[in-house]
């Protein structure tokens, strides 16, 4: 009973394999409402195994995961949206012919009620929903993620850094209560990531989100998280706050093995 | 005050006809096709009525296939079925045609659904493959059924009239043809602005993902089978009113390819590439025969002239393949640009 309030989302023992592979190891975890969660580890730890198994896109063997005391096991993949859960990828999933208005509104799909006869005529209802959209997109979340020059552009022919901006966007129109984000800052120079940070941490505050972040830039993730999840191998080898990851021993120790490089990398 | 000019713009952003230049262009567009048939003669009229049927059904086809990216080659089976319905209900139920037409929409809307089942497991030229079997199900019944679709005598259809008036002339028949097309088109280009057509090309393009935006993949396939059916169903219940006859041969399943060449070469996931698309299968045949007829005259040419239509039309099509993979659409588009920038195209 406890935990079921402490918690917003609850990872229980979740295993899964490919072939002989171990991806995840019975990772038990959970994420407070609120909190900036963030999941760290070496290449291959599982990290993002985990998310998709979250949105059902992988089945784990075993387990449990709970979204406000709900099971999400048994849900399809496309019931996860309406819950208020979104992502974004590692190797952005965006619909690449599309305009960034066109992919930021299909974002907000659940929310929208015409379907295939009004949409179709375009009147009365289904033209003012049109609109409240666009008004919504464009005040709200196009505005905070200062991509106004884009709107028009096709995905396609953006660079990577603005493409993973324009997947947050799209993540943002499904108005989650919970934020999955794997590696938003990848490929990005110095600048860029730190607008990418100050972004999550608007959208943590002002919108209330969870987050969930994978990241690699240690920097950021020791700065905005509430509490950071240290997988390897499969496994969690750690969990609390950013100063007593920063000092296990653990996490030190598996990182990088080399102790001075990894303090540094750590940051510490 | 800025708040209001903001809203200003959004509304003006999300009209299909954005400046006043392109609204005027438009009603005198409209007022030329509604003067047209007084000035053009019965064989031109009867080949722009082939031409209005044929943007209907491949408004459908491209709905379905350059959308949703579901490829089908069952769609002169989904014709067949408006076709038939619509004759059966004239004439042995006694409905009046305007009647029928949305009843055949609605007969091959059903059966589009159950034969886009498959397309929840399967994709691409498997998915093709299916619908292939729908147009060799349909052919099959169109033929044996003989209680119902007559077999191979066929179904003779009266012309369809309005409070005494009837619609027996190409010319007047036009005007049927003219306003389904008008709507057709008006819908289909609704359609993929809002949330149902934007599910569907996010389908296209990246399914997983659209999973993710909540869109429910099962559903949306069907929805997209059904609304192409549905345009299949009406071009061939217009068909059957204007031909006024059905036979099981006029709906092979090289008519579905013809449909799939349509919009590939007007341009998939266009509507206007429907439009373009659809002129060009039907005029270009007709252009073609001229050509040839004239040529064949000269008797040492007549044994290799009279298979050079089919010859000329095929090349055409793997030209655009070629050169043109987005098709006319795109072709068009950028003539447009070159004009409107001329002569700082460069
Ligand atoms: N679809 C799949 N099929 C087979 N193996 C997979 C699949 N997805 C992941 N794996 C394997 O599972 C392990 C964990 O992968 P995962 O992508 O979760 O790592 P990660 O922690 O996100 O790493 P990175 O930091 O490189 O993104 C890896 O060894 C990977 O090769
Ligand atoms: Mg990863």
């Amino acid at each position: 009973m406890e935990g079921r309030e402490k918690y917003q989302l609850k990872i229980e023992d979740i295993h899964l394999s490919f072939g002989g592979l171990k991806a995840l190891n019975g990772v038990t975890t959970g994420v407070r409402s609120g909190e900036i969660f963030s999941i760290i580890g070496p290449n291959g730890a599982g990290k993002t195994c985990l998310l998709n198994c979250i949105n059902r896109f992988y089945h784990p063997e075993k387990g449990k995961t709970l979204f406000e005391g709900q099971d999400l096991s048994r849900l399809k993949a496309h019931k996860i949206a309406s819950l208020g859960i979104a992502r974004t990828f590692q190797n952005v999933e965006l619909f690449g012919h599309m305009t960034v208005l066109d992919n930021i509104k299909l974002g907000a799909h659940i929310h929208m009620k015409s379907g295939s006869i009004s949409g179709g005529i375009y009147y009365g209802k289904t033209r003012r929903e049109e609109m409240a959209l666009r008004e919504h997109i464009e005040e709200e979340i196009i505005d905070l993620l200062e991509i106004e020059q884009i709107r028009k552009k096709t995905v396609h022919t953006l660079p990577y850094g603005l493409q993973k901006r324009v997947e947050l966007a799209r993540a943002l129109a499904m108005r989650p209560k919970i934020l999955l984000l794997d590696e938003p800052a990848t490929g990005m120079n110095l600048e860029e990531t730190e607008d990418i940070a100050r972004f999550i941490l608007d959208i943590n505050e002002e919108w209330g989100v969870t987050i969930i972040l994978i990241e690699h830039d240690m920097g950021v993730v020791m700065d905005i998280s509430d509490r950071i999840c240290v997988l390897d191998f499969g496994q969690k080898i750690a969990e609390g706050e950013p100063e007593e990851i920063r000092h296990n021993e653990h996490v030190i120790r598996a990182y990088l093995g080399e102790e001075d490089v990894t303090y540094s990398r750590l940051g510490a | 005050m800025r708040c209001g000019d903001f809203k200003d713009t959004y509304v003006r952003d999300e009209a299909i006809f954005q400046s006043v230049f392109v609204k005027v262009w438009l009603a005198l567009f409209l007022v030329c096709l509604l003067i047209f048939p007084f000035l053009a003669n019965e064989y031109v009229l009867y080949i722009v009525n082939l031409i209005g049927i044929a943007i209907i059904g491949a408004h459908g086809l491209n709905l379905l296939t350059g959308f949703t990216g579901q490829i089908s080659l069952g769609h002169a089976a989904f014709i067949g079925v408006g076709a038939y319905t619509s004759a059966i209900l004239i004439t042995r139920v006694g409905i009046p045609f305007w009647w029928s037409v949305p009843m055949a929409g609605i007969m091959s809307a059903f059966v589009g659904v159950i034969i886009g089942i498959p397309s929840l497991r399967i994709k691409g030229l498997y998915l093709a493959i299916a619908t292939i079997a729908a147009q060799f199900i349909f052919e099959y019944v169109f033929m044996t059924w003989e209680s119902m679709t007559r077999g191979i005598r066929g179904i003779n259809v009266p012309d369809p009239e309005l409070f005494g008036f009837r619609f027996d002339t190409e010319r007047k028949f036009y005007f049927i043809t003219l306003f389904f097309v008008v709507v057709g088109t008006l819908y289909a280009r609704n359609l993929i602005r809002t949330r149902v057509g934007r599910a569907f090309i996010a389908i296209r393009d990246r399914d997983l993902a659209a999973e993710l935006m909540g869109i429910n993949l099962f559903r949306y396939k069907l929805t997209s089978f059904a609304i192409s059916s549905f345009y299949a169903g009406v071009a061939g219940s217009l068909w059957v009113s204007f031909m006024n006859i059905v036979t099981p041969e006029h709906f092979p399943l090289s008519l579905s390819i013809e449909y799939l060449a349509m919009v590939i070469v007007g341009g998939l996931g266009s509507v206007l590439g429907s439009i373009y698309g659809a002129i060009f299968m039907v005029l270009v045949p007709e252009i073609l025969r001229f050509g040839t007829d004239f040529i064949k005259d000269i008797p040492a040419f007549q044994h290799i002239f009279a298979p050079l239509r089919e010859v000329v039309f095929g090349a055409l099509i793997v030209f655009f393949l070629i050169f043109e993979p987005r098709g006319l659409a795109e072709l068009w588009r950028r003539m447009k640009n070159f004009f409107l920038l001329w002569p700082f195209s460069y």
